[in-house]
């Protein structure tokens, strides 16, 4: 487990109060789970994971790794990277180049603060590297393998001394498309297996989406939105987090009415639209109503009896294999939508947008 | 973002922590060599006499060493020897570099190998074998001319400036040509083929793209061969003061050489050259700053273009061979052929049965000879090791541990470099004059002398590897449960290891040829080996030196290949 209490992190960049990289933040991954803090490059997620590392040194707050204390401003204690419980894996894997497979993992058994017998080591490593699928390996330079493979080593080596606590910082970044999505999956799959609490960083929303149990998405140094995949994604609570996860359409209104059961009424410059409603918003508060463009459905006939219909043109059309993906014009806003590539349409053809109340949703401009 | 864990305020560990303990430690070791000595040989300048119970300004020194009647003509011979040697070697290196990087001369990857040979030929040696080869009176070279073409007089005089700008030239090209063939490698190929793109042909590229582009990185290699030559001390030595031509370097040791010797003028004519070399590299600095605007040096290396040089490319293989021959080669060969001689004797039929082993049988009983073969091996592993250890520390302080005010340290590291190795024995002098600890006369100064002068040489080596090795790396050790010391030992240091095996090979070799900070230094049991080379030719025992120098190669040779062999293979894949 892993707690976050009010952690700051403060840069020196010559000013005097200097610049907060991470800016009183708090969190809790449990026992377990596989948390993922996400963001753009600069939001203090990497910052944040060092910190916990112990590669980094914070400035205030308190961090507990597997209920020992390895931090704290108040009781000004600070454990070294060395002494604390984790295994991590690199951006750049960090594998060690003068070194073999088998050294470069038995690397954390060496150094530990208990000796481990030879025979030990042995069979820990061996362990470890078969859980990698690098069994074969050990005799190999480090530096002839292969990316997916150093991959795999450096996460070996992170595993071998049975940390409480994984810590992976953007580790499928350097991968090509292909075997990131296979990586991808490996590692979820051998997390789930091992259940071990797991930290990970990543600027990918695939990545966070499909591998997490919680996601926390960060920006300027604090916690947006913290929540599962599905929350994240379709209950986005602030612009923000709707424009960094997927891409977003964004209509700009003003509400009229709020209902009880969390859906009202806001009026765009392109007509009134029916949807869910941000809790605190009123009537007459300036929003932006987002909607996903998978949500979108393009109709070549007015349908009858539906919500949030809108008259619209087509404006491009680019056939993506999967799906299509097009713009619509409304008459003051232009809305990004996928559609199926069985639906038939050219420039300028006048269709009708559906925009599903449920999967609209109002949120503070 | 990179850093590598120190734990300052390690909880569990109360024992004092060496990550902070290193840089205090280096900043007084580097403050007791760089700056200590100048300090001393600045106010012994301005001294009136040596070692006083109190000290009494004065601006006499001054007076004596730059308001004497040769001060001018020092002046001009130094800059004339300065000048003429660095524009002769920059020639001389570019076109060895071009025409082995870039034209498709034949043969031509043989020779860049070969271009480098005369880096293990000390200074010393290097001046006699040209004395056998251009001496008026006996010199090979000449002798064979005025038989060959029937000519009364001596067609070359080596004793004159142009005969010691050539020695000291063919010496110093390996060092341009090294630095010019790095400028060659790493200018991106592209940049010339645009040119050609946009309708340029092979002539108009060379000289609007080509030229243009090398023009810092040649600005600059000029501007350290100038200073190097201004600070060099061994063809002023060996044939200038018997020539009565007298620059900086040869007027400082004549200070120091005078009965009794006069410290203050030596003092005050050492300043005067200090200041000279700190602008020399000051300039440097700025135009190596200046020059990285033009992107020449991206430290990628690129697959340069080649010129065709169509038949040329023959008269660009007679220049190397010619340039092998005469300029590397014959001076090795003379010093062997004399070594085998009772005395001094142009290669002839007769000659042949005069060829013994009795120069080698009387070095082998000759004590002074081993004394200073025994110290010279000490020296310059001793040397080559403590500045390598000691840089690496500096280097990965300066480079990694994001401490405030590491960089003191690479400004003090860099400071060496300023000191010509003269000024260095004059400010040693100085210093230990004053202060009596008893290490002058030993070979223990020397060693103070060397490290102190070849860290910045180090550092190069050192700061390279250290700045290659991502981060990374060592946080990863860190996150895998090692200390500070564990992570330096099994990691920093074995990844260094390429760079520090360079660095210690160059320095070993440029201490033991060392020569313009020893001849103030070493006497009688310190003396090494380039100064007895020094003393046994100026009492005219020509052939005994010739052997002392076969042995001196042969030494360096071996020294050097027993280092390559313990550290085993040095490149590591990556």
């Amino acid at each position: 487990m892993i707690e976050v209490k009010g952690l700051v992190k403060i840069y020196d960049d010559g000013s005097n109060a200097g610049v907060k990289a991470v800016d009183e933040i708090s969190f809790t991954v449990e026992e377990g789970r596989f948390y993922t803090l996400l963001g753009p490059s600069g939001c203090g997620k990497t910052t944040t994971l060092r910190c916990i590392a112990g590669l980094e040194k914070a400035n205030g707050g308190e961090i507990i790794v597997a209920g020992q204390k390895v931090y704290s401003a108040n009781e000004n204690t600070y454990v070294p990277a060395y002494r604390r419980p984790i295994g991590m894996v690199f951006q750049s894997y960090a594998i060690w180049p003068h070194l073999t497979v088998f050294e470069n993992v038995a690397f954390p058994l060496r150094v530990g603060k208990e000796k481990v017998s030879n025979t030990e080591v042995k069979k820990k490593v061996t362990t470890a590297l078969e859980q990698v699928e690098l069994g074969g390996y050990e005799d190999r330079m480090a530096t002839q393998l292969s990316g997916g493979q150093q991959q795999r080593l450096a996460l070996a080596r992170a595993l071998v001394r049975e940390p409480k606590v994984l810590l992976l910082d953007e580790p499928l970044s350097n991968l090509d498309a292909k075997l990131r999505e296979r990586m991808r999956f490996e590692l979820r799959e051998l997390q789930r297996r091992l259940r071990i609490t797991t930290l990970y960083v990543t600027h990918d929303q695939i990545e966070a989406l499909s591998m997490s149990n919680v996601i926390a998405v960060m920006n300027s140094g604090v916690i947006a939105q913290e929540g599962g995949p599905r929350d994240v994604y379709l209950a986005p609570k602030s612009k923000f987090v709707a424009n960094f996860i997927g891409s977003t359409n964004q209509l700009p209104g003003q509400v009229i009415s709020v209902g009880s059961d969390a859906m009202g009424r806001v009026r765009t410059e392109d007509g009134e639209i029916a949807c869910a409603i941000l809790e605190g918003l009123k009537p007459g508060s300036n929003v932006v109503v987002v909607v996903r463009p998978e949500s979108l459905n393009v109709h070549l006939q007015k349908p009858a009896n539906s919500a949030n219909v809108l008259d619209a043109k087509i404006g491009a059309a680019m056939f993506l294999g999967e799906y299509l993906d097009c713009t619509v014009e409304l008459g003051h806003n232009v809305l990004q939508t996928h559609q199926r590539h069985t639906l038939e349409i050219r420039r300028g053809d006048p269709v009708w947008v559906e925009l599903p109340p449920a999967e609209c949703m109002a949120l503070p401009a | 973002m990179s850093t590598v864990a120190i734990p300052t305020t390690a909880k569990q560990s109360s024992t004092l922590d060496p990550a902070l303990l290193v840089p205090v430690v280096g900043a007084g070791i580097l403050i007791y060599l760089a700056v200590l000595p100048l300090f001393m040989l600045v106010m012994g300048s301005f001294q009136a006499e040596v070692a006083p119970r109190e000290f009494v300004y004065t601006l006499k020194n001054y007076q004596n060493a730059y308001a004497s009647p040769h001060t001018y003509s020092t002046f001009v011979n130094s800059l004339i020897f300065a000048g003429g040697s660095a524009v002769m070697t920059f020639l001389f290196g570019t076109t060895l570099a071009w025409l082995t990087e870039r034209t498709n001369t034949p043969l031509r990857s043989l020779f860049v190998p070969i271009a480098v040979i005369p880096l293990i030929l000390p200074g010393v040696l290097e001046s006699i074998a040209w004395i056998f080869l251009l001496s008026p009176k006996f010199g090979y070279v000449n002798v064979w001319l005025m038989h060959l073409f029937g000519l009364q007089s001596a067609p070359f005089n080596v004793f004159s400036l142009p005969g010691m700008i050539w020695v000291h030239s063919v010496g110093q090209v390996p060092l341009a040509f090294l630095m010019m063939t790095a400028a060659f490698k790493s200018m991106d190929p592209s940049l010339e083929e645009s040119a050609m793109m946009s309708g340029a042909n092979t002539w108009q590229t060379f000289k609007r793209i080509t030229l243009r582009l090398l023009a810092p990185t040649a600005g600059s290699v000029l501007l350290i061969l100038f200073v190097r030559t201004l600070e060099s001390f061994e063809t002023p030595a060996l044939i200038g003061i018997p020539a009565r031509i007298y620059v900086y370097t040869s007027e400082i040791f004549l200070a120091f050489n005078e009965y009794p010797p006069d410290y203050g003028r030596g003092g005050a004519l050492a300043v005067g050259l200090l200041l000279l070399s700190s602008f020399g590299v000051w300039l440097y600095t700025r135009a190596t700053k200046e020059g990285k605007k033009f992107q020449t040096v991206t430290g990628k290396a690129f697959r340069p273009r080649q010129f065709d040089l169509g038949p040329w490319r023959w008269a660009g293989f007679a220049f190397l061979m010619v340039y092998f021959i005469f300029v590397v080669l014959l001076p090795f060969l003379v010093l062997f052929w004399a070594s085998f001689l009772p005395f001094f004797a142009a290669p002839s039929w007769s000659a042949l049965d005069k060829l013994s082993l009795d120069n080698y049988r009387y070095l082998s009983t000759f004590r002074p000879f081993w004394e200073a073969m025994k110290n010279s091996i000490i020296l310059s592993t001793l040397t080559a090791t403590v500045a390598m250890v000691l840089t690496s520390l500096v280097a990965w302080i300066v480079y990694k541990s994001k401490l405030r005010g590491a960089w003191i340290l690479d400004v003090l590291a860099f400071i060496p470099i300023t000191i010509p190795g003269i000024v260095m024995g004059m400010a040693l002098i100085l210093l230990y004059v004053a202060f009596p600890i008893p290490i002058y006369g030993t070979i223990w100064v020397l060693l103070i002398a060397y490290v102190t002068r070849f860290i910045p040489y180090g550092m190069r080596a050192s700061s390279g590897s250290i700045l290659q090795i991502h981060s990374e790396l060592e946080e990863a050790a860190a996150a895998s449960g090692a200390s500070w010391w564990e992570t330096f030992k099994r990691v920093t240091l074995p990844l260094l290891r390429p760079g520090f095996v360079a660095g210690w090979i160059y320095i070993c070799i440029v201490s033991f040829r060392e020569f313009s900070t020893s001849v103030l230094l070493a006497t009688g049991e310190s003396r090494v080996l380039s100064i007895l080379l020094f003393t046994m030719f100026e009492q005219g025992q020509v052939t005994i030196v010739a052997a002392i120098g076969v042995l001196m190669i042969v030494t360096l040779l071996t020294v050097v290949g027993i280092f390559y062999k313990l550290t085993g293979k040095v490149g590591i894949q990556t």
